[in-house]
This record gives structure tokens, C-alpha cells and sequence, in this order.
């Protein structure tokens, strides 16, 4: 497989209020071409700050203390004008946001907002670039695409301005389109909607898919592979696969356990205690063991590095260790291998 | 079947916004129960009314037609000032989004707390307090807390905070409209596992707002699935899982996200299309098709739906 992006030892900072946090610490990744990888993880795991900086979207307070991002031949970190960045953001990399009530400008008309980037990427002469943005309608499935045109994003619904910033995002053929939670503020029969969408978009052109998201319940219709984010670290990245019936990281095993779906009726659902480290301390150990009902003695001195399970699977955990005492994932992992659920 | 003693009654319930042309009407003419101890839950898509009949039964919408009875005691339309207070008590609320509804101006004391002020219940300023503390004890949060504003903290302990404010009336009846969408997965855990926790210690009975059937499968006893303003179908949890009748349930079933790679990539949702039914002969009704299993359905769809259980 071909890599389209790699990330090397990238490190994140930023200051607030006279104090250094690190949302991202030493992460490395890998993005094939054609694939999706799901990125997933609780809220301030560092998801979107990992994949803001693809696009040189980080905010004031936060630069790159260290690492690469490495691609087409050249290495993102050393980017620094908007001159330089307008050559990757919108145009080769993309992003749809969370929320489409708020990513869209409600005072311009959707027609007008897809043709913006394109004319300033100099995709389309001006004069043809009305078909175009009518085509892209047209390809995210919005209907009466030519009188919806000149239409304002009031006058959508959540489903469809999703579509509307899909269609901003694909404005210039990017090659890699990032997700970020693009569902989570949609209905599920929207949501299954807006999924079928990015993954047909996705078969059509070809693009590299990063789906950003806190549900695995969306991670498994999504993803070929799935890299699982904890206090700004990849605990766990292999095949989707792999992750959902061959977990091996605890966080893995406890955030699968705790969907609703895996619930039995007057029993309690499995939680995480606790709460996510504090990223303004530097951690010592593995991030995760104080909450981690199957730590070792190690854990909380020495931070474990990544075993390898297979070729595509690795996971940030001493239990995988010949040294470690063998210990059963739980019960609700067995269940979900087994489709009993 | 026992004969169960229902604490709320919905009848006919129909609810309309605005006049004249811009007349909508939300909800139509929807009738359910909610049983002692019960949890039962709606489910639809947004603007099917789902919010609207939570509001309508505290009052906060006014009811068209039909009427409410809480106890036995019709709440809806007017209503003696006693019957008033008690309905504010007895029923609480607790609402999707914990970070905006929490007045960020107010300390967790008084945002707790002012139920209690504003019925008057507490003799003294002590009991007051008193009161306050036990309900964020019991939802798992410390008493100091009650000194901070609430931007101090996490969307799960917010969302305790709006638990906790709802607990301190003692009510019976708690209207939770979609109280975990908002909230990350690992917390969505926590939070049913404390609404559980207080229906069993305290018997109380839950009206559980959602969207996502998913959800709703691990703390709904019974679900009402609401399409357009109208109850669709209405069943037991369990049995409306394994025989789902009305399309629109087979769509929000199969449009649920399903944590298995195999089963996801193979799923193909069935989609529901309004217009599919034929009503220009026969108006539908909710009609009972097998023990506490309702659907709508004209006569001629009944048959088919027979034919499928």
C-alpha cells in the first residue's frame, strides 16, 4: 500500500495562561492511500488538534515542538505562511466539521460559498464554475440542485447543510478529506445517510477518508483501520478487524464494553472510572493506568512501548509483554467476536 | 397480565404552534401510559414531536386537545394552584445539553437549590443546604462542588449537576429529553447506569426522550416510536427488537450503528418513505395487534403485519 501521509514523533504544544500543556505527545502514524482510518477517542484525547495541524489550522496558542508531518515529498512542520498552506488546506487536504449549523456562513448563499474555494484554488475558470458547484450538488445528494443554488444555509436542515460543507470540502478534489465528527450533531437516520454519502464519495474518487469520531458504534461502519487516541497518544492501531475482535489494549477492551449496545437490562453498564490525566503535568507510566482496572505494578513507572500483535496491529500496553501475567479481556469483547449481542 | 397502575396518561394528545396558515400541528393526537417504576421511552427523528409532548405534559407548551393525568389527576388545561406546585414538584425535568442548560452565572448551590427556594419547601437556610448536598452526594459528586460555577466543570459532572437538580424535588416522575446524546460515550455509561441506580432505589418512573434506538434498548421497558407527530408504533422493548411492524421502526432499527465491522459493512438501511402508505381509502389507526403491541395501520396493512408476527 502506498502512503499518502506520515507522521513522525509529532509533539504539540500550547500555552495557556503562562502554562505548557501537551495534547499531542510523540505521535507517529501512517495514511495509506484509499483508505479510511477512524480516529477514536474521548473528548480532549487530542483527535481534532492532531488532524488541525494536517492544515495548518492550529490555533494561536499551539506550535509543534517537535516531529514531521510528512507529505507529498515535503514536511508540513516547516510550513509557516499562509501562502505556502493555501497550496494544501482546501485544495489537497480538506476537513468537514462537527457542527454544520455553525461551519457554514449564513449570509452567503451555499452556491456562492462552494464556488468561494474554487476560484481560489483556480480550479475553474469563473464562468463554468456554476456547473460545477451544481454537479457537486448534485453529487452529495442534494436535490434541485440548480435552484437550491442560490438558496442560504437557513433554509436546509441539519442533514442537508452537512451535505452542503461535504461539498465545500470536495470543492477541489482533495486527496485526503478529514471527518470530524461529522454525524454527531445528526440524527441516526441522518447519520446512516451522511456515512453512505462520504463512503460513496470516497469509492467514486478515490480520496484518503480520516473519520474523527467518540462512537465505535460509527467507527465499525466506517473504518478499515481505526487508531484509538488516549491522553495524546495512539494506544492501539491496527485493521478494524483487529481492534473490534482482537482488542488489546485496556482502554480498547473498557471504551468497547461501555456502549449502550452491549447493555443488559438490570445490569449496570461497564464504566471508566475516573477521569482523563491532566496534560498541563508531564505523566509518568502509562496515561491510562490510574483508571485502569487491569494495571500492573510497571504501569505507573515506566510508559509502555508499542507490541507488535501483527503486521497492520500494534498496541501500547506492558500487558502485551512476555513478562506480564496473562490476563482475559472482558466478557463483552468475547460477545462482540462471537456477533452475540 | 396484572393490572398496572399507571402514573401518567396521555389521552389524544394534540398539540399545535402558530395560526392561520403557519398553523403547525406537532403533535397529533397521541395517547400512552407510563407506569409506576417504568422506564418508557420515545423515540424519533427531530421535529417529530417527541420534545414537544415532554414539554406539553410540565406544562411548558399548551395542550390543544386531549389531557394529562398525573395520579389520576387531570394537570392538563386549567388547574388549581395546589395541583400546580405539586405537578412542579412531582415532575422534573433533565435536558439534553448540560453545557447550556446551567446557568453559568449561578453557583451548583443555587442552580440545585432553586426548585427548592422558589416551592418554598425548605423551613431554613440549613435544611436548604442540607438538601442540596445529599442530592449531589447522590449523584456522585462531592459537596464542596456546591461553592463552583458550573464552567468548572466537565460535560458529565454538568450533566449530574441537571440529575441532581431534578432529584432535589423528590419527584416521582422524571422527563429526561435526550440526556446522553450530548455526551461522550464513556459518559453516556455513567449516566444511565445512575438513572437505573435511581429507579430501582427510589421507584421512579422515567419518560426517556431519544433518537437512537440503540440507547433506548438497554433502559426503556417500553418504546413509543414517533414519526411525524404520531405514535407509530408502541411495544415492549424486547419485542419490538425481534418484530418491528411499522417501516419507519424497521428504518430507525437499521439506521442504529451497529459496533461490528462484519455486520456494519454488510447493513443496508431500509429507508422510509412517507408516501408509501396508502390512506386515501382508509384512514390508519393505532390499532393493537398483539398483547401491548399497538401500530399504526389502516385494515388492509393490519393483514400484512399479521401475516409477518
Amino acid at each position: 500500500m502506498e502512503e499518502i501521509l506520515s507522521v513522525k514523533d509529532l509533539e504539540i504544544q500550547f500555552t495557556l495562561r503562562g502554562k505548557t500543556l501537551t495534547p499531542i505527545r510523540k505521535v507517529s502514524l501512517e495514511l495509506y492511500k484509499g483508505e479510511t482510518l477512524a480516529i477514536a477517542g474521548e473528548s480532549g484525547s487530542g483527535k481534532t488538534v492532531l488532524t488541525k495541524t494536517f492544515i495548518g489550522m492550529l490555533d494561536n496558542n499551539g506550535k509543534i515542538t517537535g516531529g514531521q508531518i510528512l507529505f507529498d515529498g515535503k514536511d508540513l512542520t516547516t510550513y509557516k505562511t499562509e501562502k505556502q498552506w493555501l497550496t494544501i488546506r482546501g485544495r489537497r487536504i480538506s476537513m468537514v466539521f462537527q457542527d454544520p449549523m455553525t461551519s457554514l456562513n449564513p449570509l452567503k448563499t451555499i452556491g456562492e460559498q462552494i464556488r468561494e474555494s474554487m476560484i481560489l484554488h483556480n480550479i475553474v475558470p469563473k464562468d463554468k464554475s456554476k456547473g460545477r458547484v451544481i454537479e457537486l450538488l448534485n453529487d452529495v445528494g442534494i436535490p434541485d440542485a440548480i435552484n437550491r443554488y442560490s438558496n442560504y444555509p437557513h433554509q436546509f436542515s441539519g442533514g442537508m447543510r452537512q451535505r452542503v460543507v461535504i461539498a465545500i470540502a470536495m470543492a477541489c478534489q482533495p486527496d485526503i478529506l478529514i471527518c470530524d465528527e461529522p454525524t454527531t450533531a445528526l440524527d441516526v437516520t441522518i447519520q446512516a445517510q451522511i456515512i453512505d454519502l462520504i463512503k460513496s464519495l470516497q469509492k467514486k474518487l478515490g480520496i484518503t477518508v480520516i473519520y474523527i469520531t467518540h462512537d465505535l458504534g460509527v467507527v465499525a461502519e466506517v473504518a478499515d483501520r481505526v487508531a484509538i487516541m488516549y491522553a495524546g497518544e495512539f494506544v492501539e492501531v491496527g485493521t478494524a478487524e483487529e481492534v473490534f475482535f482482537d482488542p488489546r489494549h485496556p482502554y480498547t477492551w473498557a471504551l468497547l464494553s461501555s456502549l449502550p449496545q452491549f447493555g443488559e437490562k438490570g445490569k449496570d453498564l461497564y464504566t471508566i472510572e475516573g477521569v482523563p490525566p491532566n496534560l498541563f503535568k508531564v505523566i509518568v507510566g502509562d496515561a491510562f493506568a490510574p483508571r485502569n482496572r487491569y494495571a500492573l505494578e510497571v504501569d505507573f513507572a515506566a510508559a509502555p512501548p508499542y507490541f507488535k500483535v501483527s503486521e497492520t496491529h500494534k498496541a501500547k500496553t506492558w500487558l502485551l509483554d512476555p513478562r506480564s501475567p496473562k490476563i482475559e479481556p472482558p466478557e463483552t469483547i468475547a460477545k462482540l467476536k462471537a456477533g452475540d449481542f | 397480565m396484572i393490572e398496572r397502575n399507571a402514573l401518567l396518561k396521555v389521552e389524544n394528545m394534540s398539540v399545535t404552534f402558530g395560526t392561520g396558515r403557519k398553523r403547525v400541528e406537532a403533535v397529533k393526537n397521541v395517547s400512552f401510559e407510563v407506569f409506576r417504576g417504568e422506564t418508557f421511552s420515545l423515540v424519533g427523528e427531530s421535529g417529530s414531536g417527541k420534545t414537544t409532548i415532554g414539554r406539553t405534559i410540565v406544562r411548558l407548551n399548551q395542550i390543544n386537545n386531549g389531557r394529562v393525568l398525573f395520579d389520576d389527576k387531570v394537570i392538563s388545561g386549567k388547574i388549581s394552584r395546589e395541583l400546580q406546585s405539586k405537578v412542579v414538584r412531582k415532575i422534573q425535568m433533565i435536558f439534553q445539553d448540560p453545557m447550556a442548560s446551567l446557568n453559568d452565572r449561578a453557583k451548583v448551590d443555587y442552580i440545585v437549590g432553586e426548585g427548592l427556594i422558589n416551592a418554598g419547601i425548605c423551613k431554613s437556610k440549613q435544611e436548604l443546604n442540607e438538601r442540596v448536598s445529599r442530592s449531589l452526594m447522590d449523584v456522585g459528586l462531592l459537596p464542596e462542588f456546591a461553592s463552583r460555577f458550573p464552567h468548572e466543570f466537565s460535560g458529565g459532572q454538568r450533566q449530574r449537576i441537571g440529575i441532581a437538580r431534578a432529584l432535589v424535588m423528590e419527584p416521582e416522575f422524571i422527563i429526561a429529553d435526550e440526556p446522553i446524546s450530548a455526551l461522550d460515550v464513556s459518559i453516556r455509561a455513567q449516566v444511565l447506569n445512575l438513572l437505573n441506580k435511581f429507579k430501582r432505589e427510589r421507584g421512579l418512573s422515567y419518560l426517556f426522550i431519544a433518537h437512537d434506538l440503540s440507547v433506548v434498548k438497554f433502559i426503556a421497558d417500553r418504546i413509543g416510536v414517533i414519526y411525524g407527530g404520531q405514535l407509530v408504533e408502541l411495544c415492549y422493548t424486547q419485542r419490538l427488537f425481534e418484530k418491528p411492524l411499522h417501516p419507519y421502526t424497521k428504518n430507525l432499527l437499521t439506521a442504529a450503528p451497529i459496533p461490528d465491522p462484519r455486520r456494519a459493512r454488510n447493513r443496508s438501511a431500509i429507508v422510509y418513505d412517507p408516501t408509501q402508505h396508502d390512506y386515501s381509502k382508509e384512514r390508519p389507526l393505532l390499532t393493537e395487534i398483539e398483547q401491548g403491541h399497538l401500530v399504526l395501520a389502516n385494515s388492509k396493512e393490519l393483514e400484512s403485519y399479521k401475516r409477518d408476527l
